[in-house]
């Protein structure tokens, strides 16, 4: 378990370094990205329009966030990542085609993901889910919005961050994942489990 | 007899007494509806900030507990996390929830009171703020104010007693989505319940944002054993089930289910459940209605009594009146 202090955009050479339980702190540009946002960016594709958001080289983050009008700009005030599995469907696609390096959520992702991340040099970072405040913490500024008829929890926020974290890989571009290795413990101790209930 | 007058006959003062009296009665059991809708506010300010105390017990005794790296790094940014909402009062996690309110009515008289708590919820939405999470379901538009058909959702009970107890309990969704219900046969019994359970915690894994707490509700009718999951948390950590096969239940539970190995946020720990809460209600001889609601660690709530005389006592959290 190795501690990295990351700017983005990441090269895929770094990514393809990192490995599940690295912990990272990220510096740089992240943008927040969940249901809505994958829709839309890849029904744009699909009708053969140009991306809205220059995604190469990024991070995107499952957040939906809270965030206050302050003297004309925007400040955020709570930021935690929202469950990622939601994506799950999408997200291989949208790795492919928007060439994001990484991804940062809570609650892991499907196998297809995890074997996106592993052809495109791609990781996915888990951040503690609910630490909002946390996470507001680490971010310095929003740098602009994109799909803001989407609402607030839904938008693209640009956001500047400087050592955003602590960031744990959950899943790396080699095809681990800390969670699979999580749920076949887990399902190793449902018989122990079942024992200690009596059924 | 129509004709004939009464024998008792109201003098002129006697009238105005009575009136008087009467003005001052319902003058003062009448709780007015700008009370009602800033003590929800305030309810809402409370709750989304700060935590209650045997829930920030429990998160810290968690941390405690876990010795591998992973799980105690997670228990620490969410203990960091609480220290700075409190800090800074802004909400300890940016989902905010859906607001589901809880109206405990003495004998008092309330002025409007489901406007006042809707009123309430629209304005700490804008002023805390709380994200706007509520959409139509099908259209998926957003007012913007956490406000619309049946939402805010508010349970109203009768009680015996002169004042009204208002307890809010905003949820998050990551949580909310892995409730579940299943409708079992008498002849599944409390194996069946407990394998239930079982698989209900193992498929949500690391998706509600663990450690959390579950709600459950055993028995009733499927909307009965639903309302009773969640009911389960409003009850304090730590404090069990009056029926002590119920409270042994939940005690079974707790640690059997901990022994997973689900941990915080589903990175593997000790620590996948802060508590087991069992609420039960009287079923039909046909049936075994089991529900499960999962809370995820922000498990917030806060509770305020609301007297005729206009005095407002925050019951969950430290707060000095008028403050």
């Amino acid at each position: 378990m190795a501690e990295y202090k990351l700017s983005t955009p990441l090269d895929e050479k770094t990514v393809r370094g990192l490995s599940v339980g690295d912990v990272v702190y990220l510096t740089g540009t992240i943008y927040t990205a969940r249901d809505e946002a994958h829709i839309h960016i890849l029904e744009d594709l699909r009708k053969g329009h140009e991306a809205k958001v220059p995604l190469k080289g990024s991070v995107i983050y499952h957040c939906g966030p809270i965030l206050k009008r302050e003297d004309g700009g925007w400040r955020v005030l709570a930021a935690g990542p929202t469950t990622s599995t939601r994506m799950s469907t999408l997200e291989s696609e949208f790795i492919e085609k928007m060439g994001i390096r990484g991804i940062i959520g809570k609650g892991g992702m499907s196998k297809q993901v995890g074997e996106a991340l592993m052809k495109h040099g791609a990781v996915y970072f888990s951040f503690t889910g609910g630490a909002a405040v946390l996470a507001s913490n680490g971010i310095r500024s929003v740098k602009g919005v994109y799909y803001e008829d989407l609402g607030m929890a839904e938008a693209v926020w640009v956001l500047e961050v400087e050592e955003f974290g602590p960031l744990i890989v959950g899943m790396d571009a080699k095809g681990n994942s800390l969670y699979e290795k999580i749920n076949s413990e887990v399902e190793r101790n449902i018989l122990k489990v079942k024992q200690r209930l009596n059924i | 007899m129509s004709n004939t007058t009464s024998r008792f006959t109201w003098c002129a003062s006697c009238v105005e007494t009575f009136i008087e009296v009467s003005k001052k009665i319902f003058e003062v059991s009448l709780i007015s509806k700008a009370l009602v809708k800033s003590t929800v506010k305030e309810l809402l300010k409370l709750a989304s900030v700060e935590l209650p105390s045997d829930v920030k017990k429990a998160l810290m005794d968690a941390y405690e507990r876990e010795v591998e790296a992973v799980p105690k790094m997670q228990l620490k940014a969410i203990l960091d996390n609480i220290g700075l909402a409190e800090k800074t009062g802004i909400p300890m996690c940016q989902d905010t929830g859906i607001h589901i309110v809880y109206v405990k009515l003495g004998d008092v008289e309330v002025e409007g009171l489901e406007d006042a708590i809707k009123e309430g919820v629209a304005e700490a939405t804008a002023t805390i703020p709380l994200r706007p999470n509520a959409v139509h379901p099908i259209s998926r538009k957003n007012p913007g104010t956490n406000v619309g058909l049946n939402m805010p959702y508010i349970h109203v009970e009768r009680i015996y007693g002169s004042f009204l107890e208002i307890t809010v309990l905003p949820k998050g969704f990551g949580a909310e989505n892995m409730s579940a219900l299943a409708m079992l046969t008498p002849a599944d019994g409390l194996k069946g319940v407990k394998e239930f359970i079982l698989q209900t915690v193992v498929k949500a894994g690391g998706k509600p944002c663990p450690p959390g707490i579950l709600g459950i509700g055993i028995g009733g009718t499927a909307d009965v054993a639903m309302k009773l999951a969640k009911e389960a948390l409003l009850r304090p950590l730590g404090s069990r089930n009056p029926d002590p096969e119920v409270a042994r239940l939940e005690e079974e539970l707790l640690e059997a289910l901990n022994s997973l190995g689900i941990g915080p946020m589903g990175l593997g720990g000790k620590t996948t459940l802060l508590g087991v809460n069992i609420e039960v209600a009287y079923t039909h001889t046909a049936g075994l209605p089991v529900a499960v609601n999962y809370q995820c660690w922000a498990a917030r709530r806060a509770s305020a009594k609301i007297y005729p005389d206009g005095r407002v006592e925050y019951t969950s959290h430290k707060k000095i009146e008028g403050s």
